[in-house]
């Protein structure tokens, strides 16, 4: 996954979680970086038509922004699910969050192919635990 | 989430080169299932698939040899040609066949380039060569757009 679907994937939960639009700040915080590359990011996502930013407002994402936010968001639900499921990873959600960079959409394709998934991904992702909120229930009851 | 670097250490390299190994096992079971069972294939295809098969067999070695000079462990390819036939959902028809091997070519391809590059940006030192680790992937990597044009030409010669 890129940087810029990273930042898609973040304005999106943000958003979720807020219920409008998301700050530059809950971005940055969000991804770890500064207010500062957050911005250029924002400025890059919005000349791609993926998002528009009002000052004082924050950032909300387009129809196109909405539709690769889901896709990047999906592709990070099969890489929690194959890392727990497959590899058994008990702390697959901070290994997930490392890997997801270098998972493009294509192999996460892959994996997904040998993995049990449900038919409502993404929406069932829990966004203040940062995963999927069904395989959070699996996980638990695994313990 | 963050924007860290995805290959830091010999835990999240190993991890990757565990991927790789999951990749390379689902490849060469989805082609030897398809070169067994599928219909309407003919002997080209038949000894084509089996060829990927094998190669991917050997990718998986050489993934291995680098994950055992790390200290960890593989992923058996029992286990993920179980898991494989449990989720298989493919047609049988021929082009469904070539078109899920090039679809396992690419992807292949995709994460071995994606894979060295995090590597060369990464100022990590691992447990393994680093010349030696890129030499492998790269060679591994050019294996595959080989295979990408194989199975594309394949395609094409009887489109």
């Amino acid at each position: 996954m890129n940087t810029a679907d990273q930042y898609l994937k973040a304005i999106y939960l943000v958003q979720s979680a807020e219920d409008g639009p998301a700050s530059t700040g809950a971005i940055a915080d969000a991804l770890d970086v500064s207010p500062a590359s957050a911005n250029e990011m924002i400025g890059k996502l919005e000349r791609e038509g993926l998002c528009s930013h009002e000052k004082y407002q924050g950032v909300d994402l387009t129809e196109p922004g909405i539709e690769r936010a889901r896709e990047a968001l999906q592709n990070y639900c099969i890489i929690e699910r194959f890392l727990l499921e497959v590899l058994e990873v008990q702390d697959f959600r901070s290994e997930a969050r490392q890997l997801e960079p270098v998972i493009d959409e294509t192999v996460a394709d892959r994996l997904d192919t040998i993995i049990e998934r449900e038919p409502q991904c993404p929406d069932c992702f829990n966004p203040e635990a940062d995963v999927c909120g069904l395989l959070e229930l699996e996980a638990d009851a695994a313990d | 989430m963050s924007l860290q670097s995805p290959v830091a250490s010999d835990h999240q390299l190993t991890r990757l080169l565990q991927i790789g190994v999951v990749l390379e096992e689902v490849v060469e079971a989805r082609a030897a299932k398809h070169a067994r069972e599928a219909d309407d294939v003919d002997a080209e295809v038949r000894a084509f698939l089996e060829d990927a098969a094998a190669e991917s067999a050997g990718h998986r070695d050489r993934l291995e040899a680098l994950i055992e000079d790390l200290e960890a462990e593989t992923i058996p390819f029992e286990e993920i040609k179980t898991l494989v036939e449990e989720q298989y959902e493919a047609e049988g028809d021929f082009d469904g066949v070539l078109y899920d091997q090039l679809c396992n070519e690419e992807t292949a391809y995709k994460f071995y380039d994606d894979l060295i590059e995090a590597i060369e940006t990464s100022e990590a030192s691992f447990g393994v060569d680093r010349e030696h680790l890129l030499a492998v992937l790269t060679e591994i990597r050019e294996e595959e757009a080989d295979g990408v044009e194989a199975v594309t030409e394949l395609m094409e010669g009887r489109g």
